[in-house]
């Protein structure tokens, strides 16, 4: 069994984006928290840390996840992708990001890694989506400026039925 | 906020979870997928010294299928469950239900056992459980007990679980054969927790019903041989008798309007 100690920081790596990260952290830190501070990769929101508004949904092993439920010990041996992972090192959108930005999805964008990363695990099944569907994916998600229909919009051009993607 | 500081111990083997309980007691909590228990720490509601992360036993990922129904190990979550096709067959209310507990993103890591530890009043896992008087296993350093639905949830964020036992395992019995099942949940958002969460098994017109989210824990009643002119009656009966409460989300008085009319609805639509 291993035992993690509290107020003492403890080795932890896992892959983050493609790369292998070795770094410390204390049981108590929060995967979140261990993004943002101890790698950098602070493109990762926190706003509710309960779980229940969606801006700091990453992908753990290919699935969309809350980081603020999860303790970064937690994500020892694990695959974590972050909004970091979606530009080419070209810095060009993916196709998602790029639909975001045409349809206006977005004010303020601190809600948007978190709907990115929930899109991006649909996007991975390689099926079409219907808007019924999007919608229910990401009712997990809250935006506080834009309201929905806009992001809705872009999801559809990416996910959804042929018809629309082929537009 | 942040957690309170706490020791993070991950045991490989059951074994192993029931010793350090054993050892820890009341100081100690068990993780599964933490939708709940992290949320509670981050808020400072939960603070305990020790949490026992049970997610990485392997002996508690089985999903097992058998003739008489599906039985669900402690680190399953609850998108496993809902992806597996043989189970889900089984018992397909549950495929029904799962989609109204959280979002995706919570039933990636929220565990199906962990939702009935949790015991939340509004829960719909809890509350078919109840409805299809399944049992939950619990082990400690001292052995192995098994619980019916009503005597494991006890009341409102509470089961008979003791502090030094781990459950290992829920099993969620399939309907009769021959009957037909409904689900219905009123919520304010798709994902919410339920205000009012309804579930029925018909086997002609004897009916099986169950309530949730109004009362402290779910509440199943039998009417066999169920008159269909007889069911407002019952319906308006039962509403009273669950003793609703009003909070932020519903007045009682609503909850009782839902359980009428909602209930009304489902088993009509299930008996046809
Ligand atoms: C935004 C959001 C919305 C939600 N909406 C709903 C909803 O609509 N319906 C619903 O039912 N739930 C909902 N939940 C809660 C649900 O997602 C959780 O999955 C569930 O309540 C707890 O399961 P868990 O595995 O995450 O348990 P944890 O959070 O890890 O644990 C919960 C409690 O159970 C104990 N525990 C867990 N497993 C065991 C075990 N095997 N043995 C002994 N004790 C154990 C823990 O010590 C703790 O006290 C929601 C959660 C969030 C964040
Ligand atoms: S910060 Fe994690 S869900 Fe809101
Ligand atoms: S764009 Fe501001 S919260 Fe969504």
């Amino acid at each position: 069994m291993r035992t993690l100690k509290d107020g003492q920081k403890h080795p932890i790596s896992f892959t983050l984006n493609g790369e292998e990260v070795d770094a410390y952290a204390e049981p108590r830190t929060l995967l979140c928290d261990f993004l943002r501070h101890e790698i950098g990769a602070s493109g990762t929101h926190v706003a509710c840390e309960h779980g229940v508004c969606g801006a700091c949904t990453v992908l753990v092993e290919g699935k969309a996840v809350r980081s603020c439920l999860m303790l970064a010990a937690q994500a020892e041996g694990a695959t974590v992708e972050t909004i970091e992972s979606l530009s080419n090192t070209d810095d060009e959108f993916d196709d998602l990001q790029a639909a975001f930005h045409e349809h206006f999805a977005l004010q303020c964008g601190f809600c948007t890694p978190g709907f990115l990363m929930t899109l991006t695990m649909l996007k991975r099944t390689g099926r079409r989506y219907s808007e019924a569907e999007i919608r229910d994916a990401l009712s997990g998600n809250i935006c506080r400026c834009t309201g929905y229909k806009e992001i809705v919009d872009a999801a559809l051009t990416v996910l959804g039925p042929d018809s629309l993607a082929a537009e | 906020m942040k957690p309170a500081p706490f020791s993070l111990l991950i045991p490989d083997t059951i074994d192993e979870a029931v010793s350090a309980l054993a050892e820890y007691g009341d100081a100690a909590r068990v993780i599964a997928g933490g939708q709940s228990l992290m949320a509670m720490m981050n808020m400072r509601l939960a603070e305990p010294d020790y949490l026992i992360d049970i997610a990485r036993i392997n002996e508690l990922k089985r999903i097992e299928v058998t003739p008489k129904g599906v039985s669900v190990g402690a680190a399953v979550t609850q998108s496993a469950l809902a992806s597996h096709a043989e189970a889900m067959a089984k018992v397909p209310l549950i495929a029904e239900a799962l989609t109204h507990v959280g979002h995706v993103q919570t039933r990636n890591r929220g565990t199906v056992c962990g939702s009935l530890c949790h015991a939340d009043p509004s829960a719909e896992l809890p509350l078919l459980l109840c409805l299809l008087e399944g049992t939950v296993t619990l082990r400690s350093t001292q052995g192995e007990r098994t619980l019916s639905a009503e005597s494991f949830q006890t009341g409102m964020l509470s089961t008979a679980k003791r502090a030094d036992e781990i459950v290992v395992s829920a099993f969620f019995p399939a309907a009769p054969k021959n009957a037909r099942t409904g689900f219905h949940e009123i919520a304010r958002r798709h994902g919410d927790f339920a205000i009012v969460a309804l579930a029925c098994i018909v086997e002609e017109r004897s009916v099986r019903f169950a309530v949730g989210g109004v009362g402290d824990t779910p509440l199943a009643v039998n009417w066999p041989n169920l008159d269909p002119a007889s069911l407002d009656e019952k319906l308006n009966a039962l509403a009273w008798r669950l003793g609703g409460y009003d909070d932020i989300h519903a007045s009682a008085r609503y909850r009782r309007e839902l359980i009428r009319r909602a209930g009304a609805t489902l088993i009509r639509e299930t008996m046809l």
